[in-house]
């Protein structure tokens, strides 16, 4: 992955739009949060092979970046973005890592379903 | 330590067993026993990419199979089996054909003695479901065949709740292997390793706790 270059990641959106594509939406503080007592509990949330289709999606923000993707019935939102990478098969793949190089958050999209 | 006929080991994540039970394993290995994994998943949602990170949430998996081969290979572990159950999710499968799988395994393998979690007491919702249904699926087998389970309990109160570990080792000839394995786990082990040698060097007190924390693993022998 590499940090995220605005203009690259809003041309892979704009692709990936006005068709069914897969996600995996993810957010996490880890297992352990509340263990190690970073937190006052462990929070997460993840979807994985949602099947969405959206007409607008757009990149925004001066970094950690934001991405809004804009359904016909609704929204799929992620804040805290750091890095992205266009894989070899072609999946979108953007994350939010904090300065220990740990997963924060995962927006990834792709036309193929993801591997379970 | 008496050398066991074969140790079965049930952890639902590539390094689990070598954060948790590496010396126990090196210790069985070494004393000829042969030692059998059944790992429930490759950690696909670990939140730990490295450090630098150099895996993505896509390739994570590839990444920490990899690193659990040689994990098992510095543990002397030479049968190591995926269940293929995905991270986060152990909770929510069927209970009843989890402990009979492993129950299967249990019966195949003949272990005399079995390594998982104590339920309650993991911390992790996988541990303590993964423990459950190994102690489980220890009820499926005749009396006579169920191994002794020697069970891994992490949670802050868990001396409180189930009073003195009875089963304690030394892990002194073993801890360089038990810091290989676990170095193993790159991924996993690279921003946290880093971490604790930094607070080493801060106060000699701080390494001198941490070193004997390290030497020994503790085991509370579950009745099931």
């Amino acid at each position: 992955m590499q940090a995220i270059e605005t203009s690259a990641v809003q041309a892979t959106l704009d692709r990936f739009a006005n068709q069914d594509v897969f996600i995996h939406l993810e957010t996490t503080n880890g297992a352990y949060a509340a263990h190690r007592q970073e937190q006052t509990m462990a929070v997460c949330a993840f979807i994985r092979n949602g099947l969405v289709r959206y007409h607008r999606g757009t990149v925004a923000g001066i970094g950690p970046y934001r991405v809004g993707l804009k359904m016909e019935q609704g929204w799929i939102y992620a804040e805290g973005l750091t890095d992205w990478e266009l894989d070899e098969q072609g999946r979108l793949l953007m994350a939010g890592h904090d300065s220990d190089g740990r997963l924060a958050i995962a927006l990834e999209l792709s036309t193929e379903p993801f591997g379970l | 330590m008496p050398v066991e006929r074969h140790v079965l080991v049930v952890f639902p994540h590539p390094d689990d067993e070598s954060f948790g039970a590496a010396g126990a394993i090196a210790l069985h290995t070494r004393a000829g026993a042969p030692v059998t994994y059944l790992c429930g998943t490759l950690g696909e949602m670990g939140r730990n990419m490295g450090k630098p990170f150099f895996a993505t949430r896509e390739t994570l998996p590839l990444v920490r199979e990899r690193e659990l081969y040689d994990a098992c290979a510095v543990l002397g572990i030479d049968d190591l089996r995926q269940m293929g159950l995905r991270d986060k999710t152990i909770e929510f499968e069927d209970q009843q054909v989890l402990a009979a799988r492993i129950a299967a395994v249990i019966e195949e393998i003949q272990p005399s003695l079995m390594i998982t979690h104590y339920p309650g007491h993991g911390v992790h919702p996988d541990h303590n479901a993964l423990g459950a249904a190994a102690i489980r699926a220890t009820t499926l087998i005749a009396p006579e065949r169920r191994p002794v389970i020697h069970a891994h309990a992490i949670s802050a109160n868990r001396e409180e709740a189930l009073g003195r570990p009875d089963v304690v080792l030394d892990l002194a000839d073993v801890l360089d292997v038990k810091l290989a394995a676990i170095r193993a786990h790159r991924s996993q082990s690279e921003a946290m390793l880093a971490e604790l040698e930094k607070e080493f060097n801060r106060d000699p007190a701080v390494r001198k706790r941490g070193m004997r924390n390290w030497r020994q693993e503790m085991y509370w022998t579950y009745h099931a």
